[in-house]
């Protein structure tokens, strides 16, 4: 089909171009809660089975880097937001400024994100041979604080005591972990590459108030991911939270 | 081109259409027509029929003696598994909506092409390469679990090529997620004017459902593929009980888009039947609001029964029961259907035209086919008939006597609007007849063998089971020559069938308002849909008017 302009030739209208772009995003973003949901039913029902050994798994989180990551997704949302009001309204400059904000704060999140992976590495918790939950508390890392350890340690004694597959189940936690981030961040590095493309198009002027459905779409995308994030702060890091 | 509805021995082709527009590999492979692409489709789904048909073929022998006659066990095994995997996923799902609704829908709503033709040829590719990592699991070690992959078989003890095989399968997710993604926005959008909802062919009604449950199940089933991957290959706990994981977990998921995955494979079919049923008995379809609403009814209840083939699992008894309720609830809106359709053919003007036989042979089977799922999903039948031929034998009725039954015939039906030629309407007939035959000497055995206890999946059985085993594999040779016979004079027809011309039925759907084969943007304009549906009583555009003499439909050898 060729293109006029703006225009693919399967459509009569812009308007009616623009209408199934963002239909068929919105049923994507439809697959995409049911291709999470599988994960989050798994997650959920090993929780209420393991309570003991998930909630010492979502106690080794560090909520302030949680909580930080969270924070600069929500900003990152807003600047993609107003990305799309200024193509909206045709302010040029000012797309191209926000899209590079989201795309840098998304960069941030994934950076946080891999800061976090490495300490799960240096603690032994990566899902295998190695997996260890007593690991971190009996082999100190330099910067730890040996109250806080002391707690975590007798925490773990404490749960062995009561489940002795202590170390099985944690797995269960720490697979689920990676594998629902990690395919969270799979779609923060999609994302990312879309900004991108973005962006290239905003810097040659592509995007106007009569066509910008590129920055709509990828808006409703953003955010979606966003909001699955929303979910697995709260799953992850503080059910069951204590000391 | 004239309006004519009948293919005067004069007619010629149409001077450019999608297959003469351009020339060469490239202009295929690199194709955004919905027209190529469903050819693309038509080409690879018969490759994987013939490959899982190959892997039918060597069961049906193996099990003409007691002791099996042909493979070890193992073997056994690996081609059971190797004929579900090919059959259920790379053809039976992707058969009527890549290729015959990918090439229709467009043309039955009025519009150039579907909602996003470069998402539909990635949806092509992406089915490609997923049936690369499957052929290269089936030839690297075979696939010996069961096309269901449970865990912690597939997870953990097989000793096949299981890795390749969740990968390639959780890649052609995709592909179907594309397909129904395109297809539910192209409705929605692309429609011409005056094409209103309650005007849409029954067929696009159909499709509709299907694309629903392809987009809301094929992700559960992608990433329930992708957890039993992901531990095997790093020994993870999700599904395996040594590791505190819950294997029935993994059944749960994976019935949650398998049980709706039947409807995917019967639905498009049904939609099929609905076009052919007024076509050949000249009159307006009989409740049409209501087909259309039952093939939703079906989509949306689909939904809610999956854990009956989990009767036998140990799930609450409650849980059991209230399955087991939904499940009968399936029967209503298939029902609903198989009633009006022969209300439809009630005081109608019969014709045995090809696609009518194929109609007629799905309704009878499918009644079947629906009437033993109502034995399984009663609890305490279940018990008795669970795992055995009885179940292959129902699935089967559904599968091949329903889907497989509703693509053939639809390929008859619309193969002078895609080739724009004629089949030999004798040959066609007999081969129906041989189809019908052959199929139910196959399957209809193993229904008595099931309700005997014979169970499925054993590469052996009992000395007194034989003549039976020996009667399917006779009615397996019978039904082989029923394919084979419409590949071949379907592909002679191509070069030497009569030319068809725009509407050799006549049927009354705006795919045959435009030239056989269309042109690459489908309309020379954009048409303007001022008719009802299936109003076989009041279209003096196709010479079709209350009282007047019918048409008769235009066949290849004439």
């Amino acid at each position: 089909m060729h293109r006029t302009g703006d225009l693919y030739g399967q459509f009569e209208t812009l308007e009616q171009q623009k209408q199934t772009a963002s239909l068929g995003m919105w049923v994507f973003l439809v697959t995409e809660v049911l291709f999470f949901g599988g994960m989050f039913l798994t997650y959920t029902i090993n929780r209420s089975a393991f309570s003991t050994a998930f909630g010492i798994g979502s106690n080794t989180l560090d909520i302030a880097l949680g909580t930080g990551n969270t924070v600069v997704l929500i900003m990152s949302s807003l600047t993609m937001a107003m990305a799309v009001w200024s193509a909206q309204v045709g302010k040029k400059q000012l797309v191209s400024i926000f899209l590079i904000a989201t795309l840098g704060l998304g960069t941030v999140f994934l950076g946080v994100k891999a800061i976090e992976y490495k300490q799960k590495f240096d603690h032994h918790l990566i899902p295998g041979h190695g997996f260890d939950m007593k690991y971190h508390p009996t082999h100190p890392m330099p910067g730890d604080d040996p109250k806080e350890l002391a707690l975590e340690n007798k925490e773990v004694e404490e749960a062995l005591a009561h489940d002795p597959d202590i170390n099985f189940h944690g797995q269960l936690y720490f697979s689920l972990y990676f594998g629902m981030t990690g395919l969270h961040a799979l779609h923060m590095i999609i994302g990312a590459g879309l900004l991108l493309w973005l962006i290239k198009g905003s810097f040659a002027g592509r995007f106007t108030p009569q066509y910008n459905t590129p920055v709509e779409i990828v808006g409703l995308y953003w955010h979606f991911v966003d909001i699955v994030w929303i979910f697995l702060f709260p799953l992850l890091y503080l059910i069951d939270r204590h000391r | 081109m004239s309006d004519t509805p009948n293919p005067l021995p004069g007619h010629n082709m149409p001077h450019e259409d999608y297959l003469n527009a351009t020339y060469g590999i490239r202009s295929w492979l690199l194709t955004t027509d919905h027209k190529r692409i469903a050819l693309l489709y038509l080409g690879s789904v018969t490759f994987f029929f013939f490959i899982g048909g190959i892997f039918a073929t060597m069961i049906r022998i193996h099990l003409l003696t007691p002791t099996g006659a042909l493979v070890t066990p193992e073997t056994y095994n690996k081609l059971f598994t190797m004929h579900g995997v090919a059959m259920i996923f790379f053809f039976l799902i992707p058969s009527i909506p890549a290729v015959l609704g990918n090439f229709l829908i467009p043309l039955m709503i009025g519009a150039k092409d579907l909602a996003f033709p470069k998402i539909n040829l990635l949806s092509w590719y992406i089915y490609i390469v997923g049936g690369c990592f499957v052929l290269y699991s089936f030839g690297t070690g075979g696939l010996d679990t069961g096309w269901t992959f449970y865990t912690p078989l597939s997870s953990v003890y097989s000793n096949s090529a299981v890795t390749p095989a969740v990968i390639g399968i959780f890649i052609n997710g995709f592909s179907s997620i594309l397909t129904g993604l395109n297809f539910i926005v192209t409705i929605h959008t692309m429609r011409a004017p005056g094409m209103t909802w309650f005007r849409l062919p029954l067929f696009v009604w159909a499709h509709y459902a299907t694309s629903l449950v392809m987009v809301l199940g094929t992700p559960v089933v992608a990433i329930t593929l992708l957890l039993a991957g992901l531990e095997r290959m790093f020994h993870l706990g999700f599904f395996n009980p040594a590791l505190g994981g819950d294997p029935i977990l993994f059944q749960h998921l994976f019935w949650f888009y398998s049980h709706p995955a039947v409807y995917i494979m019967v639905l498009p079919a049904m939609g099929v039947v609905s076009e052919i049923i007024p076509t050949f008995a000249r009159r307006p379809i009989f409740g049409y609001s209501f087909i259309a609403g039952s093939s939703i009814a079906i989509a949306v209840i689909g939904f809610l029964v999956w854990a009956h083939h989990m009767f036998v699992t140990g799930e609450s008894a409650y849980a059991a029961l209230t399955f087991s309720f939904l499940s009968y609830l399936v029967a209503i809106p298939s029902a609903v259907k198989v009633f009006n359709w022969t209300s439809t053919l009630y005081k109608g003007s019969i014709s045995w035209d090809t696609p009518m036989l194929y109609a007629l042979g799905f309704i009878g089977l499918f009644v079947i086919g629906g009437l033993t799922g109502l034995f399984l999903a009663c609890l305490g039948l279940d018990i008795h008939i669970h795992d055995t031929y009885f179940v292959v034998a129902h699935f089967h009725y559904i599968m091949v006597g329903g889907a497989v039954m509703g693509y053939v015939g639809g390929l008859h039906f619309w193969w002078p609007k895609i080739t724009g030629r004629l089949y030999p309407e004798a040959l066609s007939r007999a081969a129906a007849i041989t189809l019908f035959v052959g199929f139910n000497l196959t399957f209809f055995p193993q229904f008595i063998l099931g309700y005997l206890g014979m169970p499925r999946r054993y590469h052996t059985y009992p000395p007194e089971f034989q003549v039976l085993n020996v009667l399917s594999t006779a009615g397996a040779s019978i039904l082989a020559l029923g394919y084979l016979l419409p590949m071949a004079y379907l592909t002679w027809s191509m070069r030497y069938g009569k030319v068809a011309g725009q509407n050799p039925w006549p049927a009354t759907g705006l795919e045959w308002k435009t030239d056989s084969p269309p042109p690459t943007e489908n309309f020379q304009a954009t048409p303007e849909v001022t008719w009802e549906p299936y109003d076989y009583l009041n279209r003096p555009d196709l010479g079709l008017t209350a009282g007047s003499p019918l048409p008769a439909p235009a066949h290849g050898d004439d």
